[in-house]
């Protein structure tokens, strides 16, 4: 920001007083819910789905579909940035907090790194997904999550860029030391504040 | 899943505008020069930012359609008509102008000849545009790794690099094929459909051929195309995807 240069003939149409301080800097509002991912949508059947909990645990956790759908849920209406640029408001979803996954759970740990159906990966630190923060959602907008959005079910961080709602996910590994994971290795930023603008490296 | 790290920081880079050239109706391809710059990878993409004179900014991505060079960068725009970004650089910037960019930026959908092939390439509309740069890439390179590209547009018109795609096709080891999918010329012997399983079980290689498959478009063209490969048995891992949706501008 701030380098002085001035786009000519540009003025731009798109000021969204209605948004208030809702949107960050250099994002813009859609409707839609565009899709991004690096691979094929994974389809993993319910019925081999599982979701564990391991890593710097005192004893690892799994749950079976119908396990993870029989824990305290919750609805919650957030909005959601994703890097690419584009914001979204009160999307309505359904999920499990991580406060639940990790309730009873002794641990030390700093991070967490979530691994997902297809090889992906995000690091998050501990922190930023406790106390409210983050779910594991199955449910989007009164529907099961569709499989093009992360479906069965997908982490989800609405206070950080999009790419750290790791779709598919299917472990949630506790960790001591922070490790950059798949989009973070390749440029992103290991945090992603969008409201600090931290879409890569040194941002 | 593995990539190349990409080192240091991203900082804007102030382009200047050497030329611009109508590819269809809705595409213009942007030649710019950015002093500073230190190259890219086939398939890598750019943020562009627009500043007004009361300080309001706007960015986008968009792919680099050029193979990697020193300096030379070059940005194929689709023109979406309720954009902010996209009419301004296709209707209003013209050679002299500057445009504030900064990247490359996303290194897992990008090809350097050393990855290998066979190379299968699939794209709809402005999807072609990170393609173009790895089959650009490869014909600077003088590589023989067999390719192939499967190009979906709605119709001859908007078929972007057409006469490109043409001479770049002449190459033994090149196949470029055509789907059209709304409007085709009087006697069009090619496809003439959206891509299915079908064209796919046609004209891409055999699961044990392994190839080395990128996919870019609209979501709908690249959520079949995916699984449907996946479906004929290639290994998902060997299948890069890159969205092209119609928000953005």
């Amino acid at each position: 920001m701030g380098s002085g240069f001035i786009s000519r003939g540009f003025r731009g149409r798109r000021r969204h007083p209605e948004l208030g301080d809702r949107l960050p800097p250099g994002q813009y509002p859609t409707g839609d819910f565009p899709v991004l991912s690096a691979g094929p949508t994974p389809r993993t059947g319910l019925d081999r789905w599982d979701l564990q909990l391991t890593g710097a645990v005192d004893a690892p956790r799994r749950w079976t579909w119908q396990e993870f759908l029989a824990l305290p849920r919750e609805t919650f209406t957030v909005d959601i940035h994703c890097v690419t640029k584009w914001s979204k408001f009160d999307t309505e979803w359904e999920g499990v907090s991580l406060d639940t996954l990790l309730d009873g759970v002794e641990h030390d740990a700093g991070y967490l790194i979530a691994h997902c159906d297809g090889g992906y990966t995000t690091n998050l630190p501990i922190e930023d997904v406790t106390g409210g923060k983050a779910w594991i959602a199955f449910g989007y907008d009164g529907e099961p999550l569709h499989p093009e959005h992360g479906g069965p079910a997908r982490l989800l961080v609405p206070h950080l860029y999009f790419w750290k709602s790791a779709k598919w996910v299917r472990r949630l590994e506790l960790s001591e030391n922070d490790q950059p994971g798949f989009w973070e290795e390749l440029g992103y930023h290991n945090y992603g504040d969008p409201w600090q603008e931290q879409r890569y490296q040194g941002d | 899943m593995a990539g190349t790290a990409l080192p240091g920081r991203l900082s804007w880079h102030l382009a200047d505008v050497v030329e611009t050239i109508v590819e269809t109706p809705r595409t213009t391809t942007l030649r710019l020069v950015v002093p500073g710059w230190t190259g890219h990878r086939a398939g890598q993409h750019v943020d562009v930012r627009l500043t007004a004179e009361d300080g309001y900014q706007s960015q986008r991505s968009y792919s680099i359609a050029s193979a990697p060079d020193a300096e030379r960068v070059e940005l194929t725009v689709e023109r979406l008509d309720d954009g902010e970004v996209s009419p301004y650089l296709t209707d209003e910037l013209r050679p002299g102008d500057k445009l504030e960019l900064r990247g490359p930026i996303g290194g897992y959908f990008a090809w350097d000849v050393a990855d290998g092939g066979p190379l299968l390439l699939i794209g709809g509309g402005s999807g072609v545009v990170p393609l173009m740069a790895m089959l650009r890439q490869r014909a600077a390179a003088g590589s023989d790794v067999p390719a192939r590209l499967l190009y979906s547009s709605r119709s001859y018109v908007e078929i972007i690099y057409r006469n490109e795609l043409e001479r770049l096709g002449a190459d033994d080891g090149l196949d470029v094929i055509h789907t059209l999918t709304r409007a085709r010329p009087p006697g069009w012997a090619g496809y003439a459909r959206r891509i299915d399983e079908a064209m796919l079980a046609e004209m891409a290689w055999p699961p044990e051929s392994r190839p080395l498959v990128y996919v870019c478009g609209p979501t709908r063209l690249v959520e079949t195309v995916a699984s449907t490969l996946v479906a004929l048995g290639h290994a998902p891992g060997r299948i890069r995807t890159e969205r092209f949706g119609p928000t953005g501008g």
